[in-house]
Parts: structure tokens; C-alpha cells; sequence
């Protein structure tokens, strides 16, 4: 076990080396436009003391493999450099944001779990019947609709409409967290967050669960008699469950590490959306250092994942360690 | 079904079949003899081809020819949109007030904060979604096919560095490399094509290299080294035809994807910039304007999802029509 973990941090590291270098590598002067002085000064004047003084401060007179040494060992001691617009580090800024993107995430997933699950055993189990059809249109149209504009839907119904028509008796809030944090707010944001997961869940479980249905084990228990529910719950469903999981542990890392779109529709203060505040303000410091966050946070949700699997699953131990 | 599928394929028997088009044929008692040169026969019957194959199936597929038709239809109307849209889409439609007007005969869509024409923005709309969508996903099949078939086809050291930068590719959040990789190359219609060309060839490279991976392992790329044929020829001539299925498939839906792709880019404003008409940039420009005018929020969004939804079930029909299998 410890050696399947060890070699599974092992994988990490070239990844983690080469995320970092192409983040690097979009700050070299020449190799794409903009200059990384200026990009530093913003709206400042550029004077040639300035400019002196700010390589000194960057270490941009080095040469670019020791620029990149001193980038990484930054990075490793969690220093991610200081915000041009505000007066704090990028470390303090992230770690601020970063619960309120963890709630709005698990949030998310329990959406996930709970519909898509149920819609993908129904239509299975009900295989060509009216629900199969609804389950599978909608999980079509869900991949297709873009997440933005759905949130932008929601908040119009639950947000505007509904007011019109109960005479501003009933709504659901359309931006914020409420203060203090509530749950009321957490509702359209991760309804819409959830929107495409739930869809890619349903659709993998109906047919996981049709593939589990048809094997011999399946004839089998239902030859002895046992009752339906048995068989779907007790032996389809454990089989069927494998890639589902391994889906939504992906989708978990990939949500903790912001979601822009829907953060940015309902003005949610997480990670995802300081980052693209920080884009349009040009605080590149922040930028560069909120993807190298949001990348470890992925590699590490992800790393907590397959080793949880490992513990379940002996096989994923002991087997190959590609797809 | 036609009567001559009853009949034994003749001369057909010689070619080697794809795995693909396997399950559709009964296959003779004495093995396909590969090996003997086959004489051409004229025959009566019209020769099948896996693509005749496929696109017979695909006919049926009821969902995916509605994909098809609205695809068709929303190229037709945007190609020949300068030949009967009626109203400029980016300039107010009249001298007299005409912000936000409801929708009405006159503009069957609305018009927006500044009295421009909804309906003709959102036909001009779809000419930005639909060539950035077709030019990114070239790109990403240019540099996807070429790495993922050189990867597929050699394995070794080429193989295990396309696939670590793959990886890398992959560790990347999308939409967050997106709006980073456009911060850096400013954001314009050009970029936002180049971006999403870039980000996309991981997949594309994936998937071609492991369908080449199974097609390599046939007898009739063996025969065929055996024979003589040069690298390029087996890739080209026996490899490609049989390993090219998923990447239509995955193609189709891509486009899908990259629609989707730019216009969150261009309603984060980091995409195609005002005044050229685009969905997503519409979407931006509603977004305060939900309770006065929720036209203006209905209609865009309306377009991109099904124009999406489209190259989604044709995407289905297509893996369908071809039998390729896919994990989700």
C-alpha cells in the first residue's frame, strides 16, 4: 500500500515540473508578447529605476534556468509573490477564498450523487420506458447547455419571476453567500455547478448499470428467485458503482479547484472568481500564482482519490498503473 | 435492407476488412486470404464501403439527422446572412429611442441596450460560434493527429514524451488555462480560436493514439511490412482508415465543446470582443438587463444550446453509425 502511494506521489512530480514550466514560460520576454516589467508596473510609469529595480526584485537580470530555480523555491515555500492591486500575499488571498469554493464544491457533488444516481438506475432499470426517454434527453441537453447561461436562467425564474408571482413572497437569493453564510444561498450556484456532472453521472450509470444487468450473475440471482430490488440494489448496483465513483472523484478535484463561470454569475467569492477578478485587473501575480494553487489542489483532491480507491479496490493496487 | 447482402461479397473477400465494419458482415467459411492478390471482379452489385456502412445507419438515427439539419440550416443562414438580414447588427436600428424594445414583428427577437437588433446579432452570432469552433478543432486535430499518430505508431521514448505533455495538458483546470493563456495573448476573435485549438489537441492525440494502438496489431499491417510498405504508406493506406472512426466522433462533439468554450470566454470578456456580435458577448451585455429585458438573456443562450445539442447527437449517431466504442 505505502508503495502504491509512494509511486503515485512519484507520478506527480513531472506533471507538477511541467505545469509550472509552461507557467513559467508564459512570463519569458519574447516568446509570447507583453513584458513582464510592464506587466508588474500596471498603470505605473515606467522609469529605467523602476525597471532596474524591479528585475533586481524578480530576479529578471538572472538568467531564465536560475529565474525558473528561484520561481520553483518560491513556490515550494508557498511564497506565490504579492498581489499588485492589493496589499497582501497571493498565499493569504487564496487561503481566503478557498472554503467558501470548498462548500460551494461539496455542495455541488452531493447534488451530483444524489440526481444523477437516481436518474441513471431509473432509466436504467426502466430501460425504454417514458423516464429512460426524459432521463436521457435531459442528460443531452444538460451537456449542451453552457453552465453560465443556466445560472443566468435560474436566477431569472427563482430569483426574478418567482417574486413577480407570489408578490415577493417567495425567491432564492441570485448572488452572494448571505451573511452569515446560509444554505439558501448555496442552492441555485450548485444546482447550476452541478448541471453538466449530474448529466455525465446519470449517463455513466445507466450504462454501467445496463452493462452489470446483462451478465450471468444477474440471471443468476434472479433464477434463484430473488425479489428485483435485491438483485438491482445488492449485485447490479455494487458492480456499476466502480466507474460512477471514480467519475465523481475526478469531478470533486476539478470542482475544488474553483469554477469561474458559475462563481462569477452568482457573485460567489471563491477561488475560480478571484482569479478572474485578478485577470481582468491585470494582477498577474495573483493569477499565475491561483493556477499553480488550483493546479496542486487538483493534483492533490486527485491523489486522495485514487488512494482511497486503492484501499477499497485491491486490484487498482496490485494492476497496471494506466488507465 | 437491399437483397444483395444476401449475396456473398466475391472478390470483396480479399480486402481486408477494418474492425470495424466486422460486425456488420457474415463472414465466409474459408478464411480471408490476404495474402493472395485479388483480381478484380466487375461486379453488378454497388460495393459497400464502411462510410455507405455508416451513413445508413446514421439515417435512421432520427435524433442525430435533426442534429444534422439544424447544423445545415444554421450554415445556410449565416453564410447567405448578408444577402436577407434586414438590419445592421451593429448599429442601432433607428434614429428615434429604441433601446430594449420588447420583442415584436419588427425585431422578432428584441432589441438590446442600445437599440440594436437582437435577431440579426444573433444570426451574425453564429458565423463567430461556428468558425471558431471549426478552427480551433483543426487545430487541435492537426497537432493531435500528428503527435497522437506518431506516439500510436512508434511507442518508446516519442510515445512516453507526448503522453507526459498530454498529462500536463490535462492537470490544467480548462476554462482557468484558457482565460490565463488568453491574458497572456490578449483577447481577440483570433486568439480565443488559437487558445481552444491548443488546449484541445491532448484529447485528440489520446484517442488516435489509442485506437491505433489496437489497429497496429492486426495481420494486415504485418503483411503489409512484410510486403515492403514503407512507414508512411502502412500508416496512411491500412492504419488510418481503421483508427480514424473515434476521431470523427470525438471531432463532432468537439466542436460542440469549443462552442461552448468561447462563449464563456466571451461573456467573461476574454474572448470575441464587442461590437462583432457573439453569443457569449451577448450574454455579458444581458446580464445586468435580466429584469427590464430577459429577451436579451433567452435568445443567445438559446442559440448556443442547440446549436451544442446538435453536434452532441450527431456525435451519438456518428459512434453509433461507426460502432465506436467509447468511455465516457
Amino acid at each position: 500500500m505505502l508503495k502504491y502511494v509512494f509511486r503515485r506521489i512519484l507520478q506527480m512530480i513531472p506533471v507538477f515540473l511541467g505545469v509550472t514550466l509552461i507557467l513559467f514560460a508564459l512570463r519569458i520576454p519574447g516568446l509570447l508578447p507583453g513584458d513582464p516589467v510592464q506587466l508588474i508596473v500596471g498603470e505605473r510609469e515606467l522609469t529605467p529605476a523602476l525597471r532596474a529595480q524591479i528585475e533586481e526584485e524578480h530576479h529578471l537580470n538572472e538568467s531564465v534556468p536560475v529565474q525558473y530555480g528561484y520561481y520553483i523555491s518560491g513556490i515550494l515555500q508557498g511564497d506565490l509573490g504579492r498581489s499588485l492591486q492589493k496589499n497582501r500575499t497571493v498565499t493569504d488571498i487564496l487561503l481566503d477564498k478557498f472554503p467558501n469554493t470548498a462548500r460551494l464544491a461539496v455542495s455541488a457533488i452531493l447534488v451530483e450523487i444524489i440526481i444523477g444516481l437516481l436518474a441513471g438506475i431509473i432509466s436504467a432499470v426502466k430501460q425504454y420506458s417514458f423516464w429512460d426517454v426524459v432521463v436521457t434527453l435531459s442528460t443531452s441537453i444538460l451537456v449542451s447547455v453552457p453552465v453560465f447561461w443556466l445560472g443566468m436562467l435560474l436566477q431569472m425564474f427563482f430569483g426574478i419571476k418567482i417574486k413577480q408571482w407570489t408578490g415577493g413572497a417567495f425567491s432564492l437569493p441570485m448572488s452572494g453567500m448571505g451573511s452569515p453564510p446560509d444554505l439558501v444561498h448555496l442552492i441555485l450556484p450548485s444546482i447550476t455547478l452541478a448541471s453538466v456532472s449530474t448529466a455525465y453521472v446519470a449517463r455513466i450509470m445507466r450504462s454501467q448499470m445496463l452493462e452489470a444487468m446483462g451478465q450471468d450473475y444477474i440471471r443468476t440471482a434472479m433464477a434463484k428467485g430473488l425479489s428485483e430490488r435485491v438483485v438491482v440494489f445488492k449485485h447490479a448496483l455494487k458492480n456499476a458503482l466502480i466507474p460512477v465513483v471514480t467519475f465523481i472523484g475526478i469531478d470533486l478535484g476539478a470542482l475544488m479547484g474553483g469554477a469561474i463561470l458559475t462563481e462569477s454569475v452568482f457573485s460567489w467569492p471563491g477561488v475560480g472568481r478571484e482569479i478572474y477578478l485578478a485577470v481582468m485587473q491585470r494582477d498577474w501575480p495573483v493569477v499565475m500564482g491561483g493556477v499553480v494553487v488550483v493546479v496542486l489542489i487538483v493534483m492533490f483532491v486527485n491523489l486522495l482519490v485514487d488512494i482511497s480507491y486503492a484501499v477499497l479496490d485491491p486490484r487498482i493496487r496490485y494492476g497496471g498503473t494506466t488507465e | 435492407m437491399s437483397a444483395d447482402r444476401q449475396h456473398p461479397d466475391g472478390g470483396d473477400l480479399h480486402t481486408p476488412r477494418g474492425p470495424l465494419d466486422a460486425g456488420g458482415h457474415e463472414l465466409q467459411d474459408q478464411p480471408p486470404r490476404t495474402l493472395v492478390p485479388a483480381v478484380p471482379e466487375v461486379t453488378a452489385h454497388p460495393s459497400r464501403t464502411l462510410w455507405g456502412d455508416a451513413w445508413m445507419r446514421l439515417r435512421k438515427n432520427k435524433l442525430a439527422i435533426a442534429g444534422l439539419t439544424w447544423i445545415t440550416f444554421i450554415i445556410i443562414v449565416t453564410v447567405s446572412a448578408d444577402l436577407w438580414v434586414p438590419q445592421n447588427f451593429a448599429e442601432p436600428t433607428s434614429t428615434e429611442f429604441a433601446s430594449m424594445q420588447a420583442p415584436s414583428a419588427d425585431h422578432p427577437f428584441g432589441t438590446d441596450r442600445i437599440g440594436r437588433d437582437v435577431f440579426s446579432r444573433v444570426v451574425y452570432g453564429a458565423r463567430v460560434s461556428l468558425a471558431v469552433g471549426i478552427l480551433a478543432v483543426s487545430i487541435s486535430l492537426v497537432i493531435g493527429l500528428a503527435l497522437g499518430s506518431l506516439s500510436g505508431y512508434y511507442g518508446g521514448l516519442l510515445d512516453a514524451f507526448v503522453m507526459r505533455t498530454a498529462d500536463i495538458f490535462f492537470a490544467f483546470p480548462y476554462t482557468l488555462f484558457a482565460i490565463a493563456l488568453l491574458a497572456v495573448l490578449g483577447p481577440s476573435y483570433r486568439n480565443v480560436f488559437i487558445a481552444i485549438g491548443i488546449l484541445g489537441w491532448p484529447s485528440i492525440a489520446r484517442v488516435l493514439r489509442s485506437s491505433i494502438l489496437s489497429v497496429k496489431e492486426n495481420e494486415y499491417v504485418d503483411a503489409a511490412r512484410a510486403m515492403g510498405a514503407s512507414d508512411l504508406r502502412i500508416m496512411l493506406r491500412h492504419i488510418m482508415p481503421n483508427a480514424i472512426a473515434p476521431i470523427i466522433v470525438y471531432g463532432t462533439m468537439s466542436i460542440g465543446g469549443a462552442i461552448i468554450t468561447e462563449a464563456a470566454l466571451s461573456y467573461l470578456g476574454m474572448g470575441v470582443q464587442p461590437p462583432t456580435p457573439s453569443w457569449g458577448g451577448m450574454l455579458s451585455e444581458a446580464k445586468a438587463l435580466m429584469i427590464p429585458a430577459p429577451w436579451l438573456t433567452v435568445w443567445p443562450g438559446f442559440a448556443i444550446l442547440t446549436t451544442v445539442l446538435s453536434f452532441v447527437l450527431m456525435g451519438d449517431g456518428l459512434r453509433d453509425a461507426l460502432d465506436v466504442k467509447m468511455k465516457d
